[in-house]
C-alpha cells in the first residue's frame, strides 16, 4: 500500500478512531464517510473506541498474504468491539489459545512494511484480555 | 420488456495453459460460441466480457476492446465491447448486463463473454491479485487471505452448527466427481475425503482440497431476442430471471459472517421474477470457490436449512441423481477458477444440461437450472434462472 494511502487513515489505525452517527446512535469502524443507516441524513463525529472486544471467528493462516510470509503461522480474527462495530486484526496469541467468545484487548504493533527499505506500517492489534 | 435465450455457448479448456495467452483462450471461446449459434460477426449488436484483474495478471487493461480486435469485430465492423467487473463475479455480471441490452431492445444479438489468465504470475502474486477483491485497506492490510476469510466464514458456521471438516471435505469428493466426467475441466481425479483433511493447511480449519485453483480459461455465449432464437437453433434456452444485490465489502461488517445476504437477496428477486420456488430447480451451478461457500450457497438459495448444508451434502443430496445437483461441472473446485470466466461456464454448463448435451454428467430430465456467482467474500452475488421451456 502507497505512503500516502496509508497515511491517510494513520491516526484511526493507530487510535482506533472511527466514527459515531448521532442521529442513530451508531457506531463505525473503520471510519464513514456516511452513515451507512441515516444516509446524507446522518451526523457523524469522530469517536475513539474503548478497545474491549470479543472474538466473532478466527483463524490460523498457514499460506500468507504476500508480505506475511515470515509470520506464519498467525491469528486472524473479527473482533467485534463493546460498542457494536466489528473488525479485521491479528491476534497476539497462540492458536491454542483462542477461542470464539473470547475477551480480547488492543495493542500497538507494526503490521507490515512496504519492501526492505520501504515504510514500515504500524496499527492496532489485539490480545487476549 | 423483450425475453432473451441462450442461441450459442463455448467454453475452453480449464487449466494451466502455459502454451495460451488471454486473447488466444478468448478467441476460441468466442467463435466456438458464434458457430454454437451459428453466428456470424456482421450479427453481433455488441460484447459484454467478464474480466477481473488483467492489469493484475498479465499487465493489460482495455480488454473490452483488444478482445473485439483480435475476434475481428473491431476493425471493420466496430462491435462495442465493455469489460464487466465484479471480481470472481464478473462474468455472471456479464452476462446479466448482455441480458439487459437484448431486453431492453437497444440489441439483438449479443455476446456475454468472461476470461481470465491467471498463471503467467507467480501463484503468490495471483493471491495478493485475488485479495483485492476483499477491503484492501481494513482486511488485506491486517494479513487476510480469501482463504482466511472463508475459513473465519467456516470455522463460524462449525461453531454455531456443527458443520464438519468432513462435511466440508464431501463438498471437494463430489464436485470432483463431478469434474472427472467434464472434459473442459481442471481436474479430472476423483479424490478421498481423507486426501482432503490430509492435505495440507491453508488457513484453519480449510485444506488445500477445500479450496479452488488458479486457472486459466475463457468462456462466451451469444444472446439472442426470444422471438427469433428459434432461427438460430432448435434448443434454444430462455432466461427466466436475472437478480443481484450487493452487501457490505469486508466481511466484518456483514449481519450474519455465516450468512450471504447478497445470495438471499438476489435469490428472493430471481424466484420471484421466474414465478418459481427452490423446489422447481433441477440443477445449480453455486460459486463454491471454498468448500464452505458451497455449504453456504445451498442454504442461502434456499435448497436446504439454515445450518443443514454440511448434512444434505453428506447424505447426497447435492449428488448428480440426488435431490437437487449442485456444480454438476465440477464447479470452481475442480472445473477451475478463471475467475473473470466462472460466472459464464457456470451458464454454459447449465444450457448443455438443459439441451441434453452434458455426456456422463447428464441430469435427466433437466428442464429448469440456476447459476449463483459471489464476488469477494458475499459483497457481489448474481444469480440466472433458465429453462428450456419459454
Amino acid at each position: 500500500m502507497s505512503v500516502s494511502r496509508f497515511w491517510r487513515k494513520q491516526v484511526n489505525r493507530y487510535n482506533l478512531i472511527g466514527t459515531h452517527c448521532s442521529e442513530c446512535d451508531e457506531y463505525y469502524y473503520p471510519p464513514r464517510n456516511m452513515c451507512p443507516t441515516c444516509r446524507r441524513d446522518g451526523k457523524l463525529e469522530p469517536y475513539k473506541f474503548g478497545g474491549g472486544g470479543e472474538i466473532v471467528t478466527y483463524t490460523i493462516i498457514h499460506t500468507a498474504a504476500e508480505g506475511f510470509e515470515h509470520q506464519t503461522p498467525y491469528v486472524l480474527a473479527i473482533v467485534k468491539l463493546d460498542e457494536g462495530p466489528s473488525l479485521t486484526s491479528q491476534i497476539v496469541a497462540k492458536s491454542e489459545e483462542m477461542s470464539i467468545g473470547m475477551r480480547v484487548k488492543p495493542v500497538f504493533r507494526k503490521l507490515g512494511e512496504g519492501s526492505d527499505r520501504g515504510m514500515i506500517y504500524y496499527g492496532t492489534k489485539f490480545i487476549p484480555a | 420488456m423483450r425475453e432473451v435465450a441462450i442461441i450459442g455457448v463455448k467454453n475452453t479448456n480449464f487449466g494451466e495453459m502455459w502454451e495460451k495467452s488471454l486473447r488466444d483462450i478468448f478467441v476460441e471461446a468466442g467463435v466456438g460460441a458464434l458457430k454454437d449459434a451459428g453466428v456470424a460477426g456482421e450479427d453481433i449488436g455488441s460484447m459484454y466480457v467478464g474480466n477481473m484483474s488483467s492489469g493484475q495478471f498479465v499487465d493489460q487493461e482495455h480488454v473490452g476492446a483488444l478482445i473485439a480486435d483480435y475476434s475481428g469485430l473491431a476493425r471493420n465492423l466496430h462491435v462495442p465491447a465493455t469489460r464487466v467487473e465484479a471480481a470472481c463475479a464478473s462474468g455472471g455480471l456479464a452476462l446479466r448486463q448482455g441480458i439487459l441490452a437484448v431486453a431492453s431492445g437497444y440489441e439483438d444479438i449479443v455476446v456475454a463473454a468472461g476470461v481470465e489468465k491467471m498463471t503467467d504470475i507467480s501463484a503468490s502474486s495471483a493471491s495478493t491479485a485475488l485479495a483485492a477483491a476483499a477491503d484492501r485497506e481494513w482486511e488485506g492490510i491486517m494479513g487476510a487471505t480469501f482463504p482466511g476469510l472463508y475459513a473465519m466464514i467456516a470455522k463460524m458456521h462449525m461453531d454455531k452448527y456443527g458443520t464438519t471438516s468432513e462435511q466440508l471435505a464431501e463438498v471437494a469428493v463430489k464436485n470432483h466427481f463431478n469434474g472427472s466426467m467434464n472434459p473442459i475441466a481442471q481436474y479430472k481425479n476423483k479424490i478421498s475425503v481423507d486426501a482432503v483433511l490430509r492435505s495440507i493447511m491453508v488457513a484453519d480449519p480449510l485444506h488445500i482440497f477445500d479450496c479452488s485453483p488458479i486457472s486459466d480459461g475463457a468462456s462466451a455465449l451469444v444472446l439472442a431476442p426470444a422471438d427469433i432464437a428459434h432461427e438460430y437453433t432448435d434448443t434454444p434456452i430462455y432466461i427466466k430471471a436475472t437478480a443481484q444485490a450487493s452487501d457490505t465489502i469486508a466481511l466484518h461488517d456483514r449481519r450474519d459472517i455465516t450468512t450471504l445476504d447478497a445470495t438471499v437477496f438476489a435469490a428472493k428477486k430471481a424466484y420471484q421474477m421466474a414465478k418459481l420456488t427452490p423446489k422447481d430447480i433441477d440443477l445449480v451451478e453455486v460459486h463454491d470457490c471454498f468448500t464452505i461457500a458451497e455449504i453456504c450457497a445451498i442454504e442461502d438459495l434456499g435448497f436446504a436449512k439454515k445450518g443443514q448444508g454440511g448434512k444434505v451434502t453428506q447424505e447426497g443430496e447435492t449428488a448428480i441423481g440426488g435431490r437437487i445437483p449442485v456444480n454438476t461441472s465440477g464447479g470452481l473446485k475442480a472445473c477451475g477458477h478463471p475467475v473473470g470466466a466462472t460466472g459464464i461456464k457456470q451458464a454454459v454448463e447449465v444450457t448443455l444440461q438443459l439441451r441434453g448435451e452434458a455426456g456422463k454428467r447428464q441430469v435427466d430430465g433437466a428442464e429448469i437450472g440456476m447459476t449463483h456467482n459471489v464476488g469477494g467474500s458475499g459483497a457481489t452475488a448474481v444469480i440466472h434462472i433458465l429453462s428450456r421451456n419459454r
